[in-house]
C-alpha cells in the first residue's frame, strides 16, 4: 500500500511550487524539513524511504553532536528528528539533545525541546532524570509560557520517584493569579494522583479549594480529580454532593459567562463531568440521590434536541437516573429519552440508545419490550458495530424461552464477522448461553429434550468451528465437563452423548481438514469416550476415521495426542487392534516424547485388553479423584532404596544451597555428613508401617507442600482414577456399570431418533412467512418471549455469575441417604452423631440399633464399676462439669429414644452419665480443656469396647477413640484401622501406642482433615481382637461437615479480591428470621453462632461472611435480603464445599 | 482519560501521533496500523464509535473517530469519557486547526507537525481535556506564536507584559462561531 501512497505523493513537488496554496506558502523553500518531506514524496518504495531516512538521521546525528550548532539550528534539527520518529524510525541519539534544548534554549527553542522530550521519552526512561532540574527551574520562572511548558511536560510524563522534588512548586501554582496556570497545575496534580496517589494525599483540601475557584475553568479541571477519587471511594465524598448539585444547577441555569457556551449549550463538557460524578455519588444511596432529583429533572428539560452535544448531556442524564436510587417520574422521562435515542435516524444516537438500553434492561426488562421492533431492525443494520451492540443487548435479556433464537442470531453474526476480538467475545457468550439453559429447558419442556440435545450439540459445533483456536480454552473444557457429568437424567445424558457421537462421525466423514485443532481434540475425546454407545458403529471404523486425522498435515502434535488417547480407549476387537498397531508403529519412533508415550500405551493396551479395561474403564461414575499427593504408596519402595544405601531426597532449593556451600573450601577433614542423615532416615521408615500415614515423612525431605495449603490440589475432574494409595487401583464396579449402560436395546434408539427428527421440524422459527413485516414480528415474539411475564425473567446481569452454568447433581443429598441406609443396615452399632458446635447440641436424627444399646449398656455398667473403683474420676467430673452440662440434654433425649425403642430394657440414665464422665476423664490433657462432642459407643468386640468423640481445635479436628478392656488380662497391640472416603485420617504422632491393661482404657487420637467436602463425612474403621478367636468388627463414625468449619477473619478488601478468584459457587434463597426487628443481623448471628462463620461486614441489606474449611480452604458467603428471603451466594475454590455449606445453613436456620 | 490521539490520512500515513500512555515504539506503529485497518474499512454512513481493538486494551476502550476529506482523526479513550463529548471535542480541535492555519489541509499537518502538537497541547493535557473553548485555545496558541515572531524577544520580557498582550487580545475574540461541519479543503489534486 505504501507504494500507492508514494506514487500519489509524487504530485507533491509540483504542488509545493504553487505559492498560492496557503498551507504551503508558509514553508520556506529552503527549509530542510521541507526538503526532507519533498525527498520522501519522490520515492517509490519503502526500501528507498528507509535508506533516505537513515541518511537523514546520520546527518542529523552529525550536526547535533557538533559543538558549533546553535540552539536555533538545534531546534530545526529536533523537528526533523521528530518527523523521522513519527514515521517509525528510531532516533535515540537525539534524546539527550532534546533534553539539552529544553534546558538551554530560550522561548521557542525550549518549546521544541520540551515537545521532543515528551514525544521521545516515557515515564520510565532513565534520561528523564536529567530533565528534573530544568523543570524545577522553569516552574520558578517569571515567564508564564515557560511555567506552562513545564506543567505540560510534567503532566505528560514525569518520573514517579521525582515527584516529591517538584510537588511543592506545583502546589504553589494552585494559588497563581493566572487561571491558565492554576488549571494546568490542577491537571498536573491529577496526573501525580494517578501515578502515585499516596504522594498527593496531603493536599486534598487544596483540591477542594480548586473546586471552589472563582474561575470556572479551574473548577472544571478539578472535576477530573474528583471524578477519579469518587469512583474509587464514593463514601468519602458524600458531603460534596450538595456542592456538585449547586454547580450543575448554576451551569444548567446559564449562570456561566457566555464564553463557556458551545453551540449555545452552557459548558456541556462540564455538565457531563458533573453528571458522571453525581451518578457515582448517588449509587445505592437514597438520601444522596434525593438531593439530585430536581437538577436531573431540570437537565432533562433544558436539553433541547438540537445538537450532538445536547444528546451527550441527555445520555449522561439517563445513565445517572438509572444508576442512582430510582425515582419513578424521572425513570419515565429517562425511558422516553432512551426511546428518542433508539428511534433516532442518526446512527451515533442509535448506538448510544442501544447502549443505554443494554444498561437499563438489567433493571427494567420491559423497556426492551417497548422497542422490540427497533431492536429487530438494528439486528439487520448494515453497521456491524450496531449489530454487535444489539446482540449484547439480547444477551442480557436471554431467558430459557428465547435462548435458541438469540443464539441463532449470534451465530449468524459470527459467520460474517472478521474481527478477532468480536469473534472471541461472542463465541464465549454463545457457549455460555448454550450451556446455561439446558437444565432449565429440560425442566420446562421435558419432551423437547431430544430436540434440545440436537440444538446444543449443533450450536457447540458451530462455536468450535467458528471460534477455532482463538477462543478461550475454558469453552471446550466446560463443554466436555458438561458432557461427562451430565444432567440429572441418565437417559437424557446418554442421548446427548449419542447425538454428539453421531454428529462428529458425520463431520469426520466430511472434510475434517477444515476443522480447527481445538474442535478435533473435542471430537477425538468424545469419540474415544462415548462412541461405544452407538452399537452398530464398529470401533475399527472409528479408528480409521481418527487415523485420517493423524495423517493430515495441519494436525498439531497436541491434537495427535488427543487422537492417540482416543484410539487407546477404542481398540477393542481384531480389526481395530491391527489399525492401532499400525498407528502405534508409526509414532513409536516419533521425536515428540509425549507422542511416543501415547504410542507405547496404544500398543500395549491394544495387545492386552485386560489391562486396558482396568486402566481405562468405561462409564465409571465420575467420582472425584482421590489423589494421594504424598505418594505414600511409594513408601515401601523409598525405604528399600534408602536401606540399600540411596541418598535421601532433597528438594531443589536445598540441593542448590548445598552446592553453593560445597563450593567453599571445607576446612573440616572427613565430615560426618552422610552417614548421620542416612541412619536417621532408616530409623524413621521402620517405624511408620501404618497404612494411614498421610504425609510420608519417609521420603526424608522437608517439603510437605501439597498438604499445607489445600488450594494447591490438582484439579483432575473427569480423569479416571487409576492410581491410589495402594498403587494401581482395580476398578471393581466398572464391569457392572458397563454392562448396565450397554443394555439399552437397539430398537429403542432409532425410534427416539425419529422422535428427535419429528420435534425438530416443529421448531417455531423454521416456519417461513411471506411478508417480511410479519416475519419480523414473529422474530420479535420469539426474542422477547418471557420478558413480559415477570416471573420467568432471567436476566444476565453484568455482575452475574459466569461459572454458574450447570446445575450439579445434588451429591450432598445422595450421600446422606446412602449413609443412613448404611447405618441402619450395618450390624455394628452406629454412633449417635451430634452436631456439637460451641456446645450447642443439635440432635441428629438417628436410631440406634438394639445392638448398640446393649453394647452401651455393657460399657456403661463397666464404667460404673470403674468409677466406684477409681476415685480420680470424681475430680475429673468437677473439672469437666461445664462440658457435661452442655451435652446433658441430648444425652437424656438419646436414652429416651433407646427406651422407646426397646421397651423390655431398663433405662440406663444413671450409669450412662458416669460412663461419659469417666471416659472423658481419659481425654488427653491437651484436649480436655477443649469442647468435645458426646462420647458415643462405636462397637464392642469380645472384651473390648470402643467409643469415640471428636474435639474441635482451632486448626484441626481430633478424633479420639477409647478402647476399654473389660477382661482380666492385658491385651497387646490391638490392630485398629481407620479410613474414609471424604477425610484424610492420620494418627496423631504423640498419642501412645500402648497395651490395654486389664480394666483400663487406651486412647487413640487421629487428626482429620477434609479431602472432599460432603454434607456429612464418615470414618470407617475395623478393629480385631488379637485374643481368642480372630474376629474383625467394622464400625463407623459420622460427623457433620460443620465440625470442620472455622471462622475466617479477613477485611472487606481481602474478601473482594478473594471473591473474584474463586470458581465454585452456588446460590440459594434461605428463610429469614422474620420475628426480629433486624432480620438480616439476626439471621447472620444465628449462622455465626451455629456454623462458626465470621461476619465480615453488614452494609444495609447485604452482608458478607467468611469461613474456612480445615485447613485453610476458604469459603465466602454473600447474603442479600430480597423479597423476604435471604439470597445467599457462596463461593469457594473447593468444589462441593458451597453446596454442603448451604445445606447446613439451611438446617441451622430451620432449627432456630 | 484519553489514551492516544492519532491522525492519519486515507492511506494510513501517520500525520500526528500522540500517546498518553506508554507503548513501546514498535507497539505504537502496530496500533497505528491496526487502528487504520479498523477505521478505513468503515463507510461514512456508519457510527463513529468502534469497540474492541485488541491492542489498546480490550472492552474498556473505544475508538472515537471522525473522517474529514483525506484525514482520519482518531481518539482512543477509556470508559470514563463521554462518546459524544469526545466526538465534539474532535470537532473543536479541527475547527481550531482550521482557524490557526486558515483553511487547514493535510499539508499543514505535514509541514507544521510541531505547531499541531502545540495546539493539541492546549486542548488535551496529559490525557485530560484541558480546554474546549476554541477562542481560548486560539488565544493561547497565539500568545506563543507572538513569541516566535519577535524572535524570542518577548520571551525574555517580564510575565506581566506577556499576560498583558494576551489580555489585550482576548476580549476582541468573536463569540459563538458556528462553523458547522467543516471539511478540510485540499488542493484539487489527487488525494493525499
Amino acid at each position: 500500500m505504501s507504494d500507492v501512497v508514494e506514487k500519489t505523493l509524487t504530485a507533491l513537488p509540483s504542488l509545493l511550487s504553487l505559492d498560492s496554496q496557503p498551507g504551503a506558502a508558509k514553508l520556506s523553500s529552503t527549509s530542510k524539513l521541507g526538503n526532507l518531506i519533498r525527498g520522501i514524496t519522490e520515492l517509490t518504495s519503502k526500501h528507498e524511504e528507509e535508506k533516505l531516512i537513515q541518511r537523514e538521521l546520520a546527518s542529523i546525528k552529525e550536526q547535533v553532536s557538533s559543538p558549533n550548532t546553535s540552539m536555533r539550528q538545534m531546534k530545526e534539527l529536533m523537528v526533523r528528528a521528530i518527523y523521522c520518529e513519527s514515521l517509525g524510525y528510531e532516533a535515540s541519539f537525539s534524546y539527550i539533545h532534546a533534553i539539552k534544548l529544553a534546558q538551554q534554549g530560550a522561548g521557542l527553542e525550549k518549546r521544541v525541546g520540551y515537545l521532543a522530550v515528551s514525544l521521545f521519552l516515557n515515564e520510565n526512561h532513565e534520561l528523564l532524570l536529567l530533565l528534573v532540574n530544568t523543570v524545577l527551574k522553569d516552574l520558578q520562572s517569571t515567564n508564564l509560557i515557560e511555567v506552562c511548558m513545564a506543567l505540560t511536560v510534567v503532566s505528560q510524563m514525569f518520573p514517579k520517584d521525582m515527584i516529591p522534588a517538584i510537588l511543592p512548586l506545583v502546589e504553589e501554582k494552585l494559588n497563581h493569579p493566572k487561571e491558565i496556570i492554576r488549571r494546568k497545575a490542577v491537571l498536573a496534580l491529577y496526573k501525580f494522583y494517578l501515578i502515585a496517589p499516596n504522594q498527593v494525599q496531603h493536599i486534598h483540601n487544596k483540591f477542594r479549594k480548586a473546586l471552589c475557584d472563582k474561575d470556572p475553568g479551574v473548577m472544571t479541571a478539578s472535576l477530573h480529580i474528583y471524578l477519579q477519587m469518587i469512583q474509587e471511594n464514593p463514601e468519602g465524598y458524600k458531603d460534596l454532593t450538595a456542592s456538585f448539585v449547586t454547580i450543575l444547577k448554576q451551569v444548567v441555569g446559564g449562570k456561566l459567562p457566555i464564553d463557556f457556551n458551545y453551540h449555545s449549550v452552557p459548558a456541556p463538557w462540564l455538565q457531563i463531568q458533573l453528571l458522571r460524578i453525581l451518578s457515582f455519588l448517588g449509587k445505592n444511596d437514597q438520601s444522596v440521590s434525593e438531593l439530585m432529583y430536581e437538577v436531573l429533572d431540570e437537565s432533562l428539560q433544558r436539553a433541547e434536541m438540537n445538537h450532538n452535544i445536547t444528546y451527550a448531556i441527555l445520555y449522561e442524564c439517563v445513565r445517572c437516573i438509572y444508576t442512582i436510587h430510582p425515582k419513578s417520574e424521572l425513570l419515565e422521562k429517562a425511558a422516553q429519552c432512551i426511546g428518542n435515542f433508539v428511534l433516532s435516524p442518526k446512527i451515533n444516537l442509535k448506538y448510544l440508545g442501544l447502549k443505554a438500553l443494554t444498561y437499563v434492561v438489567q433493571q427494567d426488562p420491559k423497556l426492551a419490550l417497548q422497542h422490540q421492533m427497533t431492536i429487530i431492525e438494528c439486528l439487520d443494520h448494515p453497521d456491524l458495530i450496531i449489530k454487535r451492540e444489539t446482540l449484547e443487548l439480547l444477551f442480557r435479556i436471554t431467558n430459557a424461552q428465547n435462548v435458541m433464537v438469540i443464539v441463532e442470531k449470534m451465530l449468524e453474526f459470527l459467520r460474517v464477522s472478521t474481527d478477532d476480538y468480536t469473534t472471541i467475545d461472542l463465541v464465549g457468550k454463545v457457549a455460555e448461553l448454550a450451556e446455561k439453559y439446558p437444565s432449565e429447558y429440560r425442566q420446562e419442556k421435558g419432551r423437547f429434550s431430544i430436540f434440545y440435545n440436537e440444538w446444543f450439540i449443533e450450536t457447540m459445533n458451530t462455536v468450535f468451528s467458528v471460534g477455532g483456536d482463538m477462543m478461550q480454552p475454558d469453552i471446550p473444557n466446560s463443554f466436555l465437563k458438561l458432557l461427562s457429568e451430565g444432567f440429572d437424567c441418565v437417559e437424557d445424558d446418554r442421548k446427548l452423548r449419542l447425538f454428539a457421537v453421531d454428529s462428529y462421525i458425520s463431520l469426520l466423514h466430511g472434510e475434517p481438514g477444515k476443522l480447527p485443532q481445538r474442535f478435533l481434540q473435542v471430537i477425538s475425546w468424545v469419540l474415544g469416550e462415548y462412541s461405544h454407545l452407538r452399537e452398530e458403529l464398529e470401533p475399527a471404523s472409528v479408528l480409521r476415521l481418527l487415523e485420517k486425522l493423524l495423517d493430515m498435515k495441519q494436525t498439531s502434535s497436541e491434537t495427535k495426542n488427543w487422537v492417540l488417547m482416543a484410539m487407546t480407549k477404542l481398540c477393542v476387537g481384531g480389526a481395530s487392534v491391527s489399525v492401532a498397531q499400525q498407528v502405534s508403529e508409526t509414532y513409536i519412533s516419533s521425536m515428540d516424547t509425549v507422542l511416543r508415550q501415547r504410542a507405547q500405551e496404544l500398543q500395549h493396551f491394544g495387545q492386552d485388553s485386560e489391562v486396558r479395561t482396568r486402566v481405562l474403564p468405561r462409564d465409571t461414575d465420575l467420582e472425584p479423584l482421590e489423589v494421594d499427593s504424598s505418594l505414600s504408596f511409594l513408601d515401601g519402595f523409598v525405604s528399600e532404596a534408602l536401606a540399600a544405601g540411596a541418598a535421601p531426597y532433597k528438594p531443589p532449593h536445598q540441593r542448590q544451597e548445598e552446592l553453593a556451600q560445597a563450593k567453599a573450601l571445607s576446612l573440616e577433614p572427613y565430615g560426618l555428613s552422610l552417614p548421620i542423615s542416612m541412619s536417621s532416615c532408616s530409623i524413621a521408615d521402620r517405624q511408620s508401617p501404618t497404612p494411614l500415614s498421610m504425609s510420608s515423612g519417609l521420603s526424608g525431605d522437608s517439603t510437605d507442600l501439597s498438604h499445607k495449603g489445600g488450594s494447591t490440589t490438582l484439579k483432575l475432574d473427569g480423569v479416571k482414577r487409576v492410581w491410589g494409595r495402594e498403587g494401581y487401583l482395580v476398578q471393581r464396579e466398572s464391569v457392572e456399570e458397563t454392562a448396565q449402560v450397554e443394555v439399552p436395546s437397539p430398537l429403542r434408539s432409532p425410534s427416539q431418533q425419529a422422535e428427535a427428527n419429528g420435534s425438530h421440524s416443529q421448531t417455531p422459527t423454521q416456519t417461513p412467512t411471506p411478508e417480511p413485516e410479519q416475519e419480523k414480528q414473529q422474530l420479535a415474539a420469539s426474542l422477547f418471549f418471557g420478558l413480559s411475564s415477570q416471573s420467568s425473567v432471567c436476566l444476565m446481569g453484568k455482575s452475574g455469575p459466569t461459572s454458574h452454568r450447570f446445575r450439579r447433581k445434588a451429591k450432598g443429598q445422595g450421600s446422606i441417604s446412602g449413609a443412613t441406609e448404611q447405618t441402619s443396615s450395618s450390624l455394628v452399632s452406629s454412633p449417635s452423631t451430634v452436631d456439637n458446635l460451641l456446645c450447642d447440641n443439635l440432635l441428629d436424627s438417628n436410631i440406634p440399633s438394639e445392638l448398640s444399646v446393649s453394647s452401651s449398656k455393657q460399657t456403661s455398667e463397666l464404667c460404673h464399676g470403674l468409677t466406684t473403683a477409681n476415685g480420680a474420676c470424681d475430680i475429673e467430673t468437677k473439672l469437666n462439669d461445664s462440658d457435661i452440662k452442655g451435652s446433658d440434654p441430648s444425652l437424656s433425649e438419646d436414652s429416651g429414644l433407646v427406651a422407646a425403642d426397646s421397651e423390655d430394657m431398663n433405662p440406663h440414665e444413671d450409669p450412662e452419665r458416669p460412663k461419659d464422665l469417666c471416659l472423658s476423664s481419659h481425654l488427653p490433657a491437651e484436649l480436655s480443656g477443649l469442647c468435645h462432642s458426646e462420647i458415643s459407643p462405636l462397637c464392642s468386640i469380645q472384651s473390648l469396647d470402643l467409643s469415640a468423640c471428636h474435639v474441635q481445635k482451632d486448626d484441626s479436628l481430633v478424633l479420639v477413640i477409647f478402647i476399654q478392656n473389660s477382661s482380666d488380662s492385658a491385651i497387646r497391640q490391638i490392630p485398629l484401622d481407620l479410613d474414609s472416603d471424604e477425610l484424610e485420617v492420620s494418627r496423631v504422632s504423640d498419642s501412645p501406642v500402648e497395651d490395654v491393661r486389664s480394666h483400663d482404657v487406651a486412647v487413640y487420637q487421629y487428626s482429620l482433615t477434609v479431602k472432599r467436602p460432603s454434607v456429612h463425612v464418615e470414618v470407617v474403621g475395623t478393629v480385631s481382637c488379637p485374643v481368642g478367636t480372630p474376629q474383625t468388627v467394622r464400625f463407623s463414625y459420622k460427623l457433620p461437615l460443620t465440625t470442620f468449619i472455622r471462622p475466617l477473619t479477613l477485611s472487606t478488601e481481602e474478601y473482594g479480591t478473594m471473591w473474584l478468584a474463586f470458581s465454585h459457587d452456588t446460590k440459594q434463597n434461605l428463610t429469614l428470621i422474620s420475628d426480629d426487628p433486624e432480620p438480616l443481623t439476626a439471621t447472620l448471628s444465628v449462622l455465626k453462632r451455629k456454623l462458626q462463620l465470621h461476619v465480615v461486614e453488614i452494609i444495609g441489606m447485604e452482608g458478607i461472611l467468611a469461613c474456612r474449611l480445615l485447613r485453610d480452604r476458604p469459603c465466602l458467603m454473600h447474603c442479600r435480603v430480597h423479597a423476604g428471603a435471604l439470597a445467599v451466594w457462596l463461593r469457594s475454590p473447593v468444589p462441593d464445599l458451597p453446596d454442603c455449606l448451604i445445606y447446613h445453613c439451611q438446617r441451622a436456620l430451620q432449627e432456630d | 482519560m484519553i489514551k492516544a490521539i492519532l491522525i492519519f490520512n486515507n492511506h494510513g500515513k501517520p500525520r500526528l501521533i500522540r500517546f498518553y500512555q506508554y507503548f513501546a515504539e514498535d507497539m505504537q506503529q502496530q496500533i497505528i496500523r491496526e487502528t487504520f485497518h479498523l477505521v478505513s474499512k468503515r463507510d461514512d454512513n456508519v457510527c463513529n464509535f468502534l469497540e474492541g481493538g485488541s491492542l489498546i486494551g480490550g472492552s474498556d476502550y473505544k475508538l472515537i473517530y471522525r473522517h474529514y476529506a483525506t484525514l482520519y482523526f482518531v481518539f482512543c479513550v477509556d470508559s470514563s469519557e463521554s462518546e459524544l463529548g469526545i466526538l465534539d471535542l474532535i470537532q473543536v480541535f479541527v475547527e481550531t486547526l482550521d482557524k490557526c492555519f486558515e483553511n487547514v489541509c493535510e499539508l499543514d499537518l505535514i509541514f507544521h507537525m510541531d505547531k499541531v502538537h502545540y495546539i493539541l497541547q492546549e486542548v488535551v493535557m496529559g490525557g485530560m481535556v484541558l480546554e474546549t473553548n476554541m477562542n481560548e485555545i486560539v488565544a493561547q496558541v497565539e500568545v506563543q506564536n507572538r513569541m516566535e515572531k519577535s524572535e524570542g524577544g518577548l520571551s525574555a520580557a517580564p510575565a506581566r507584559a506577556v499576560s498583558a498582550v494576551k489580555n489585550m487580545n482576548l476580549p476582541d475574540m468573536p463569540r459563538n462561531i458556528n462553523i458547522g461541519d467543516i471539511n478540510i479543503k485540499v488542493p484539487s489534486l489527487s488525494p493525499f
